[in-house]
């Protein structure tokens, strides 16, 4: 009798530890043993890209192996600087000028070589411009539908994205054998960079030739936090007029907070700021301690862009202004008037 | 050079100013009686075509093309009321609810167009906006293995060659290829055209070629399988506050700052 309940007892507390499992790993235990993600980083001129380390994250997020993979002229230091971090158990380099640039018509063959070699079930990287660019390319050549954005992991094969300009959220199952997916930075933060030590290898280079040639760049350049990963985002509209204007009161209010300058469509297509600070559905995705912008309605577009942010405060003058219905703190004025006081209460501090 | 044979796709989406509803049972967005429109990335990439055509570059010809359930073929009107020269609707069923294609079926579907069409453009948008994915464009470019330009915001043609301007992370930078290539169009590239009302009359008398993907050689089923669709979740309503100095405080509070 005792023993009867005993192995009840037993029982139920194994199912209940199993139900507990955070995860639902334990039950693909066997798929977890293989599962193995390559996490593609971002290099510019010998220096490791910290945004694209969002990428090893998600892959620590989904259980298995994180291999790091690297290429370019000079990427044995980036190679080095990336052994730091925590959580990657190997990286792979190519020393190669010819992927400086990223081009994906010679930078997708090296990767499908090196993906087939290393057996990976997962390739991931940043839903940046590069990972934008390259991705759905090298997805192709391995015959798999692509997930991109991807903003939680809920297992190995089931994604969670926003969809609609993030006004519905999308939870897909992939049947591919190989997952290649996009990660949203600001979903998945970058890991610490010192502590960790991991072999570094070199990777195979198929030397594909591109095509296609890279001609020149022009990149704005900005002493303030990057505005993909700062803590504090400072945003113009269209409701600041001219250029001038934007010019005179954003980068003032930036400096006194600390922030990077961000700015809507409207603001950009108007000529107000550079479309590389376009916040949006079609622009950059935010998501800071504090986002704080003025002369912006909200359009569903821009939203999109920014609601993940912690705090969000407003300036606008119409009080019906939909940013108001996000807005955690809503300040109903002329911009004008408001944003220097501000930038002034905020200096005297 | 012969000329250009620019293709370009299309896709009908819910318009962009409407707000998307999750439809009750969470599987999907709510279609039935929301206006749709064309793709804004894709009135770009028509509107850059016919732009080519009127720089005097030698472009043959403009081909819309769309898969989609019937009502698609409004949107390939509209093409050809912007300047397409005719357009071609690849009807997708959509009584299963599984009918969309995915972007990896697309692109292996524009393959079988651009090889019968002899297309050597592509003109795409970047992303549609109602799956944002961002991918067909360049899972074509893979497929055939043509050169590709994505978020492009200025394109000049000089014989053979193209030279593209892309948005990127931080600024622009410029790229050359050789045709044929696939370019994907980003928001700056122009200003598309409304449809004056005598186009849209003689668009109506432009060539539509009707067609099934029974008609195309592939395998184009889809490799995701939607577990639900659910609306995000609400922000909590925030509060107004008289002035400047009320906006620090709360702030504060928040631990904003």
């Amino acid at each position: 009798m005792f023993s009867v309940a005993r192995q009840s007892v037993l029982r139920q507390a194994r199912t209940q530890l199993r139900l507990s499992q955070p995860t639902a790993l334990p039950q693909y235990s066997a798929l977890a043993r293989l599962l193995s993600t390559l996490a593609v980083l971002e290099q510019r001129e010998g220096k490791l890209n910290a945004s694209s380390l969002a990428a090893v994250a998600a892959g620590q997020k989904l259980g298995g192996s994180v291999t790091a993979f690297v290429a370019g002229s000079g990427v044995k230091t980036v190679a080095d600087e990336a052994a730091k971090v925590k959580g990657i158990e190997k990286i792979i380099y190519v020393e190669n000028g010819a992927y400086d640039k990223g081009l994906p018509e010679n930078f997708a063959p090296l990767l499908v070589e090196n993906i087939k070699k290393g057996g990976f079930t997962h390739i991931l990287a940043g839903h940046s411009a590069f990972g934008k660019n390259l991705m759905p390319r090298v997805a192709a050549l391995l015959d798999c539908q692509q997930i991109s954005d991807i903003t939680a992991i809920e297992s190995e094969d089931t994604f969670v994205r926003p969809i609609y300009a993030g006004n519905a959220i999308l939870t897909v199952q992939s049947s591919d054998s190989t997952k290649v997916i996009t990660v949203r930075g600001t979903a998945f933060p970058a890991p610490g960079t010192e502590g960790g030590s991991t072999e570094v290898v070199e990777g195979v280079d198929p030397k594909a030739e591109s095509p296609t040639e890279w001609v020149s760049e022009d990149l704005a350049k900005s002493d303030r936090p990057d505005l993909g990963s700062a803590d504090k985002v400072v945003s113009g509209g269209r409701g600041l007029k001219s250029k001038e204007e934007f010019d005179r009161l954003m980068p003032a209010l930036a400096d006194a907070l600390g922030a990077a300058i961000g700015a809507s469509r409207a603001a950009v297509d108007s000529g107000f700021a550079d479309n590389s600070l376009q916040v949006g559905q079609t622009g950059k995705n935010v998501a800071p301690q504090l986002y704080l912008c003025a002369g912006i309605s909200g359009a569903i577009q821009h939203l999109a862009g920014m609601k993940d942010s912690k705090v969000i405060a407003a300036i606008n003058k119409d009080p019906d202004a939909p940013i108001f219905q996000v807005a955690d703190v809503g300040l109903v004025g002329d911009l004008f008037e408001k944003v220097p006081e501000l930038t002034e209460k905020l200096k005297s501090q | 050079m012969s000329g250009l044979r620019i293709l370009v796709p299309v896709k009908r989406v819910i318009d962009y100013a409407v707000k998307p509803r999750v439809n009750r049972a969470q599987t999907a967005v709510e279609t039935a009686n929301v206006k749709h429109s064309m793709n804004p990335f894709d009135e770009l990439s028509i509107e850059e075509a016919v732009r080519l055509r009127e720089r005097k570059v030698p472009v043959e010809e403009i081909v819309a093309f769309s898969a989609g359930p019937p009502k698609a073929q409004d949107i390939l009107r509209t093409a050809m009321a912007m300047g397409a020269d005719r357009g071609i609707h690849v009807q997708i069923d959509e009584k299963e609810g599984k009918g969309e294609l995915e972007p990896l079926g697309v692109a292996k579907l524009l393959k079988r167009v651009v090889e019968k069409e002899k297309s050597n453009l592509v003109i795409l948008g970047k992303q549609s906006i109602d799956d944002d994915a961002g991918q067909t464009g360049q899972m074509l470019a893979a497929l055939l293995n043509w050169s590709q330009a994505t978020q492009a915001s200025k394109v000049q043609v000089e014989g053979d060659s193209v030279i593209v301007t892309r948005e990127v992370d931080g600024g622009v930078e410029t790229l050359k290829a050789k045709l044929p290539m696939i370019i994907t169009t980003d928001l700056r590239l122009n200003e598309p055209r409304y449809a004056s009302l005598p186009n849209i009359m003689k668009a109506k008398k432009k060539p539509l070629d009707k067609k099934t993907l029974k008609d195309f050689e592939g395998d184009f089923s889809a490799r995701l399988k939607t577990v639900k669709v659910t609306e995000p979740p609400p922000r909590k309503g925030g509060i107004k506050v008289e002035d400047v100095d009320g906006m620090i405080s709360k702030l504060k509070e928040l631990g904003a700052l």
